[in-house]
């Protein structure tokens, strides 16, 4: 679904953000992408989602090659994917429905089944209360489940959230994150870039760690490397 | 479609000034282009007008023989450009003169007045070098002692229609210029403005196509806007005129149409530059 192969990324202005960086996320798997501050997390998100591109190496989503794409096709490619920021990006003047209906107007969406999809989304990320309230009036916690859920508009084969629960206290973080394993648990892969360790913990999904543009830990990897070790005793 | 046009509705509420400011820059450019506009049309209305009436009078010597006379109107009538040449008796000529002058009929002779040829040109050999290439060769005739023709007045018309045309021309494409200037401003505030919303819009997979729309029709609307103020404008002017100075024509449909067509083009083409150059950056 989303393959990284031997991607580096240097920015105009920053130098190298990445550097040889591979990795494969499959169809309906969960992922973190973890690492300090400046390490290139929201840069790998961002490729992902192709608002950037690799200086070298390629990377494809969904069958489609960074390499190749025309701009034109990124677009449709936007619409299979779903992304969620810390900062939610919610326009502010529109309440929780419309935010997410704006998802639909936009794209070709057909118009007689917006309503419908909208109520059934806000009622899935537990909202149906909140339609007509603006962001403003919405908590932290309430406005990135809003956020989930423009995302979701068009059923994403993968969400992308980069740092979803920064700006969230731990009762909201524990809530936010909640809705994203329900997501992944419905067939919807996720790949979070996150700063919390603790969530990072107490679950046991796979944990790629992004060092300096460097991939240094893959859990996938890992075990593989455990279960070649335990299978060919020395 | 109908998001669209809420879109365009919400820009004008959003930025009013800049908005009124377009509309009118695009009423001006049409504006000082259809007053000069107005002026060619009327006088080349005058034109025809007088064109129609432009004849050739040839004045023929006395004693001429009525068989040479004759023969040359045969011959005139057959030149290409002429639509048809007449005889005027001495007698006829009284006649005439007695009943445009009234009250001094009593005073003409017909020997005061000379027997002559009038010539009529067909349409479009009217202009002042075929009229004056045809008096030259009527010239010729022997018997023939002055040619007159409007030469002066209708070479003079001729050339306010053209100063008035150049004049309409430039000016409106200056303001044109300036309204496209003041139009690519607008529109890149706008983008600025709404570069959140943009950037949301992209992200969920928004087209630049679509992304661009309202943008453009923003441009149109201002465009067409602008192009009935400056019709209002001209039709205001122009009966000013009317009332005051001389009775004159308005535009016909087709040059209203093109007016406002033109208002929509401009603004189509201001907001289509800077759309163009100011979406990438957001
Ligand atoms: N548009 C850009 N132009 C130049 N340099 C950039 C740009 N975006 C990111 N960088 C640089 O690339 C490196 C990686 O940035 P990135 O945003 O991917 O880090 P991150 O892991 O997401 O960090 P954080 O956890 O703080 O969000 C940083 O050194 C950053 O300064
Ligand atoms: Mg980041």
């Amino acid at each position: 679904m989303i393959r990284f192969m031997h991607v580096s990324k240097e920015y105009a202005r920053g130098g190298l953000a990445l550097d040889d960086v591979s990795f494969h996320i499959a169809k309906g798997e969960f992922a973190f992408l973890t690492g300090p501050s400046g390490a290139g997390k929201s840069t790998i998100l961002k490729l992902v989602y192709m608002e950037e591109f690799p200086t070298e190496g390629d990377v494809r989503v969904a069958g489609v090659h960074a390499g190749t794409i025309r701009r034109g096709e990124i677009a449709q490619l936007r619409r299979k994917l779903g992304v969620v920021f810390q900062d939610f990006r919610l326009l502010e003047e529109r309440t929780a429905a419309q935010n997410i209906a704006f998802a639909l107007e936009v794209t070709d969406a057909p118009r007689a089944n917006i309503a419908t999809k909208v109520s059934r989304l806000l009622t899935q990320v537990g909202l149906s209360s909140k339609a007509n309230a603006l962001p403003r009036e919405l908590s932290g916690g309430e406005q990135q489940r809003v956020a989930i859920a423009r995302a979701l508009v068009n059923d994403p084969f993968v969400l992308i959230a980069d740092e979803p629960t920064g700006n969230l206290d731990d009762r909201a973080t524990r809530g936010v994150f909640q809705l994203l394993r329900d997501i992944n648990a419905a067939g919807t892969a996720v790949l979070m870039a996150t700063h919390n360790l603790e969530l990072v913990r107490r679950s046991d999904y796979r944990v790629i760690e992004i060092n300096r543009g460097q991939l240094v830990y893959d859990s996938a990897e890992a075990a593989a490397d455990a279960a070649v070790d335990r299978s060919t005793p020395a | 479609m109908r998001l669209t046009l809420r879109e365009t509705l919400l820009a004008f509420r959003r930025a009013p000034l800049l908005s009124a400011l377009s509309v009118m820059t695009i009423a001006f450019s049409l504006f000082s282009l259809g007053l000069f506009v107005l002026v060619a049309v009327n006088i080349r209305d005058a034109l025809q007008q007088v064109e129609e009436r432009v004849e050739i009078r040839a004045y023929v010597a006395d004693g001429t023989p009525v068989e040479a006379l004759a023969a040359a109107l045969g011959d005139i009538g057959s030149f290409p450009e002429v639509a048809r040449a007449d005889g005027i008796s001495q007698e006829e000529a009284l006649e005439r003169a007695r009943a445009e002058l009234g009250e001094f009929r009593d005073v003409f002779d017909a020997a005061f007045l000379p027997a002559s040829i009038e010539v009529r040109l067909k349409p479009g050999f009217r202009d002042p070098e075929t009229v004056g290439a045809v008096a030259a060769r009527i010239r010729t005739y022997p018997f023939v002692d002055d040619v007159r023709f409007g030469e002066e007045w209708v070479r003079k018309l001729y050339n306010i229609r053209n100063l008035a045309t150049a004049a309409g021309i430039i000016l409106g494409v200056a303001f044109a210029a300036v309204a496209i200037i003041i139009i690519g401003a607008t529109i890149r505030m706008a983008v600025l403005a709404r570069g959140r919303e943009i950037s949301i819009m992209r992200l969920v997979g928004a087209t630049d196509g679509f992304i661009r729309r309202p943008f453009l029709l923003e441009g149109l609307a201002k465009g067409v806007l602008g192009g009935i103020l400056a019709l209002a404008l001209t039709y205001f002017a122009h009966s000013l005129i009317s009332r005051t100075l001389v009775a004159t024509r308005f535009f016909d449909e087709r040059i209203i149409l093109a007016g406002v067509a033109f208002g929509a083009l401009i603004g189509l083409l201001g907001s289509a530059v800077s759309v163009g150059r100011h979406l990438r950056r957001v």
